[in-house]
């Protein structure tokens, strides 16, 4: 097996077009998204391209870590799958003592070159770690295995959530417990737990930081504090709604580019892309999403073993939270979090966790049942 | 593993997970549903409520202020510039902790505590988006400072903005005054919709009496501001219109002439024109820069001004009250004739002193011996009391002051000027007002020679000679002349119509003119018009400020010793055949009023005549051809020390309040 570079780049070109291991319609849909996002990041960002340009190298590096995950069977990643999970926890473990504290929250980990926050690797392991924990077990779960799930679940999440990051752990939990749910999990367990964690929103808000219980208040009269916590509710609703139905146009959003709507580039990138492209393409956007939710369901049923059908259903269903909880923070429906709006939001993490997701997506993809 | 692998249905899993991801996604959808529900909510519900909000946020009117007007001398020097400076203001509403902000800025920018006053002030009247200013007339390194920490502070911006400059400064502060900064007081008088942008207002003088001239109308502009309230943009500009340039009477020439001339001993000295009112200088002596003012004056330039015993801020012209001695005559000599109590040939015995029956106080002459036999001509020249005490009796206090306030004594004259003084008109009525007294005949004698309870401003007295030389057609005194839209539009002159005239007989102007012109000629002024080539008419004064407290005569004959005893006067106008410009001069601490306070008046005439373009005569002429015909008798040698010093009666004299 002495084959030159060459010959191995064109054996695998041959290979991706012979035998496609990439789903195009997913890929065009994620294609589409994120050309949405940077036009709308080069708008929001005030014509500056630099931003643009920094967004697009972390589409890059993000794509060229989808592929290559695609490359790797899902049964490989499986066995890998409890070291995965373990080296996560071990880093979130690491970072209570050793991590650097920005604006308050001691989220990332300064790795000398660049810095990262282990809670993004979460967002993958855990799915990843729940599938494996069912993929060899009787499905629907038992109730023993639904408490051990619910531990694999609730150490990150807890550890995630002290740093104090609510959005990061929000994500967490919802990608472990939709595995949990198309695990196939009885609707009256479903029931029961839902109710159990609606009995314990008291004690958790007990638990929670003054700055998000105050985040929760504003959400309910954002009136009362305008110029403090409610700003970031009003000025970007008043983004959203100035729009209308057809929206300023491209670059004309006066609530970004003069600086009253912050987190313009990041969180609330969603505010401009409202204010600009209005309703109109918000139902674009949204049905975008859709779409690609709805697509990578569409692998998930096709998967080959329960820990691929597990792993992609959450990846995709955790793909809505993410829509869900920006668009709703954005638009004044749910309390301010720091969930970006995926591959749309400015920030390098979120971009390359999201498409290594799909990556994996394409790899069950590639190892999809074979039909009879 | 073998056993639970056994039970394990992959087929039956694979159909579970495939209803679980389809009813997943169907509510994956109707999530999605209520999100889009929510931006139809915000966007196509609640549109135009946000579009409002949002055009509120980013659109915010702006006032400009309106470029003040300038002021020219009449030949169009210029006497009040606006210049380019710049201010810190402050937007209370982007300002999140409005203490911490002024602690952290006096690092910066040094504030002191008539800022802080100022501002604090202000930002109670203001609404919160808009902007205060907190210090005027930044320097370059407050700038430069400022500008490298702007960053810490959101809603503070430095602003260009023109600031007022007086390059004559103390010349003309008496007459310009100056503007200061807008303080709550002004807030409250002021029209807010005109003042908004306007940080200046006319405090004194012409800046103040003529404030709504000088104002204009502000315009404003729409402009888009980001959250820091910093402008990205104009949208829209409806330019302000400027206030009117001034074209003030006064010649800078005649100004500087007369403030010279002063020497900076206390005093004042108007010139008026008597054709048309027009005050061609004021000075009031010492002065003080209107400049420290403008933007604020310092607590230590205040106190120094306030503290100063000459008084600078004082304006004397206005509101220096004086008693005016014996330059009272030749006004009561025209009322004698006015009212038929003399003839000009009537004659008066001067003895030296002067004595009403049934009284052992006697009333002194100047000179010991008194003046001999005087007519009114004579009288005037000779300034002799004994006449004018005659002629005080005989016309009465009644109809004495009611004639004297024909001149506007005892009045306002009306000058375009703020916050002139009445001074005082001795009459019935004034005493009974003020004293709950009877008026006694002595003090009807006293106030024949202009002392009693008498006092009047020099521009009283500039105003009552004008009058006089212009042969008793009274002018109110303008110290504007005309304004002026631009620079390049015409000069519109402000019309001043002149009052009823106060001579009824054409030959007693005459007789009292006469009398002036002898002064100069041959009387308490001799030697004035040495040089001069046109006839100059004028009258000495010279009053006490004390009561006399012996009947013994004073013979100290010091001169600092009786400046600090007398007020020193002298009014005059010229040409006497066609007069054209009158003055009236008082030196506060002056040993006699020709000596004294005569060489000042010359002074000015001498400018009036270099500002007409002709010039003093090369040699000492004979006496002009029209002087002092009743004069045939040689003067006589009265030592200038003697002249027109009152005598009054211990009782009665010096009752100024």
């Amino acid at each position: 097996m002495i084959d030159t570079l060459q010959t191995r780049l064109q054996r695998l070109l041959r290979r991706i077009v012979t035998r496609p291991r990439l789903d195009l319609p997913l890929l065009g849909g994620l294609f589409l998204l994120g050309l949405a996002g940077l036009v709308t990041l080069y708008s929001a960002g005030g014509g500056n391209f630099s931003l643009v340009g920094n967004q697009a190298a972390r589409f890059v590096m993000g794509t060229v870590l989808m592929l290559l995950l695609s490359r790797i069977p899902p049964s490989v990643l499986r066995g890998w799958t409890p070291w995965l999970y373990a080296a996560s926890v071990a880093l979130l473990l690491a970072l209570t003592v050793m991590g650097e504290v920005r604006s308050g929250a001691r989220r990332w980990l300064d790795l000398g070159v660049m810095s990262f926050q282990p809670s993004e690797l979460l967002k993958l392991t855990m799915p990843m770690m729940v599938a494996w924990y069912l993929h060899p077990r009787q499905l629907p779960p038992s109730w023993k295995d639904i408490v051990a799930v619910g531990a694999l679940i609730a150490v990150p999440a807890g550890l995630i959530a002290r740093q104090p990051d609510l959005g990061t752990a929000v994500l967490v939990i919802a990608a472990g417990a939709f595995a949990l749910f198309l695990s196939g999990m009885r609707w009256w367990k479903i029931g029961a737990l839902l109710g159990a964690v609606a009995a314990l929103v008291p004690v958790g808000w007990h638990f929670l930081h003054q700055y998000q219980r105050d985040r929760v208040m504003t959400l309910l009269d954002p009136e009362s504090d305008p110029l403090g916590n409610g700003w970031h509710i009003i000025q970007s609703q008043i983004a959203v709604g100035s729009g209308g139905v057809f929206g300023k146009g491209w670059q004309h959003g006066t609530q970004s580019r003069l600086d009253f709507l912050p987190e313009h580039t990041t969180d609330f990138i969603f505010a401009v892309f409202s204010e600009e492209f209005g309703l109109v393409g918000v139902i674009a956007i949204v049905a975008l999403y859709a779409f690609i939710i709805g697509r990578s369901l569409w692998i998930a049923m096709e998967a080959r073993d329960t820990y691929s059908r597990l792993l992609a259903g959450a990846i995709a269903m955790s793909f809505f939270v993410y829509v869900f909880v920006n668009g709703g923070m954005v638009a004044g429906m749910l309390p301010v979090v720091g969930v970006p709006m995926p591959l749309v939001s400015y920030g390098g993490t979120s971009a390359v966790s999201l498409l290594t997701g799909f990556g994996v997506l394409m790899s069950i993809h590639a190892n999809r049942k074979v039909h009879d | 593993m073998i056993r639970r692998r056994a039970i394990k249905d992959p087929r039956g899993e694979s159909d579970l997970f495939r209803r679980r991801a389809i009813t997943g996604f169907l509510l994956i959808l109707l999530g999605l549903m209520a999100l889009v529900g929510r931006y139809v909510y915000l966007q196509v519900l609640r549109h135009d409520e946000f579009v409002t909000r949002a055009d509120a946020n980013r659109v915010k009117p702006r006032a400009i202020a309106p470029a003040r007007g300038l002021i020219y001398d009449r030949n169009g020097v210029l006497l009040a510039d606006n210049v380019p400076a710049f201010r810190l203001e402050v937007v209370p509403e982007q300002v999140p902790d409005m203490p911490a902000m002024l602690e952290r800025i006096r690092a910066v920018v040094p504030l002191d505590q008539d800022d802080l006053d100022a501002f604090r002030k202000q930002l109670k009247q203001n609404r919160s988006f808009e902007s205060v200013p907190l210090k005027l007339h930044l320097s370059e390194d407050d700038i430069a400072r400022f500008e490298l920490n702007r960053w810490r502070f959101p809603g503070v911006d430095v602003v260009p903005y023109l600031t007022r400059r007086y390059p004559y400064g103390e010349l003309l502060a008496h007459v310009i005054g100056y503007v200061g900064r807008i303080d709550a007081d002004d807030l409250a008088r002021l029209d807010p919709a005109r003042y908004k942008g306007t940080s200046h207002v006319g405090r004194v003088g012409i800046e103040r009496s003529y404030e709504d001239t000088l104002h204009g109308t502000p315009g404003y502009e729409l402009v888009e501001v980001n959250a820091d309230g910093r402008i990205q943009r104009v949208l829209q500009t409806e330019p302000p219109v400027p206030g009117k340039n001034l074209y003030l009477s006064i010649d800078i020439r005649l100004q500087k002439a007369a403030e010279a001339a002063f020497a900076g001993r206390p005093g004042a000295a108007v010139a008026i024109d008597p054709r048309n009112g027009q005050v061609l200088a004021m000075v009031s002596v010492p002065s003080f820069d209107p400049n420290l003012f403008v933007n604020g004056i310092g607590h230590a330039d205040y106190t120094a001004l306030n503290t100063n015993p000459d008084t600078p801020l004082n304006n004397r012209a206005l509101r220096g009250a004086y008693p005016p001695g014996s330059t009272v005559k030749p006004f009561l000599a025209l009322g004698g004739l006015e009212y038929g109590v003399r003839r000009p040939q009537d004659t008066v015995l001067s003895t030296g002193e002067f004595c009403l029956p049934n009284q052992s106080r006697c009333y002194r002459d100047d000179v010991r011996g008194g003046n001999g036999t005087v007519n009114m001509v004579r009288a005037i020249q000779l300034s002799t009391n004994t006449y004018f005490y005659k002629l005080a009796l005989d016309l009465g206090i009644d109809r004495l002051s009611e004639w004297m306030a024909r001149f506007s004594f005892g009045g306002k004259t009306g000058v375009d000027l703020p916050g002139e003084l009445t001074g005082t008109l001795p009459s019935r009525a004034w005493k009974a007002a003020h004293f709950k007294q009877p008026w006694f005949p002595g003090e009807t004698v006293l106030s024949g020679i202009g002392q009693a309870y008498w006092q009047v401003t020099p521009l009283q007295l500039a105003h009552a000679t004008a009058a006089l030389a212009g042969h008793g057609v009274p002018y109110a005194p303008r110290v504007v002349m005309a304004t002026q839209a631009s620079v390049s539009a015409p000069r519109e002159p402000l019309a001043n119509p002149p009052g009823q005239s106060l001579i009824k007989k054409p030959g007693a102007w005459d007789v009292v003119n006469q009398g002036m012109e002898a002064v100069i000629t041959g009387g308490t002024g001799r030697g004035l018009n040495d040089g001069f080539p046109y006839v100059i008419a004028g009258k000495s004064g010279t009053a006490e400020r004390f009561s006399r407290r012996t009947d013994a005569y004073d013979t100290n004959k010091n001169s600092a010793y009786l400046a600090a005893r007398h007020r020193a006067w002298f009014i005059a106008y010229t040409p006497a055949d066609d007069p054209q410009i009158a003055v009236a001069v008082v030196l506060e601490a002056g040993a006699w009023g020709g000596k004294d306070a005569g060489p000042i008046a010359r002074k000015i005439l001498d400018a009036w005549l270099l500002a007409r373009g002709e010039h003093l005569l090369p040699t000492r002429p004979a006496a002009p051809a029209s002087a002092a015909p009743a004069s045939s008798a040689p003067p006589p040698e009265a030592p200038p020390e003697d002249e027109d010093l009152p005598a009054e009666a211990t009782s009665s004299g010096g009752a100024t309040p």
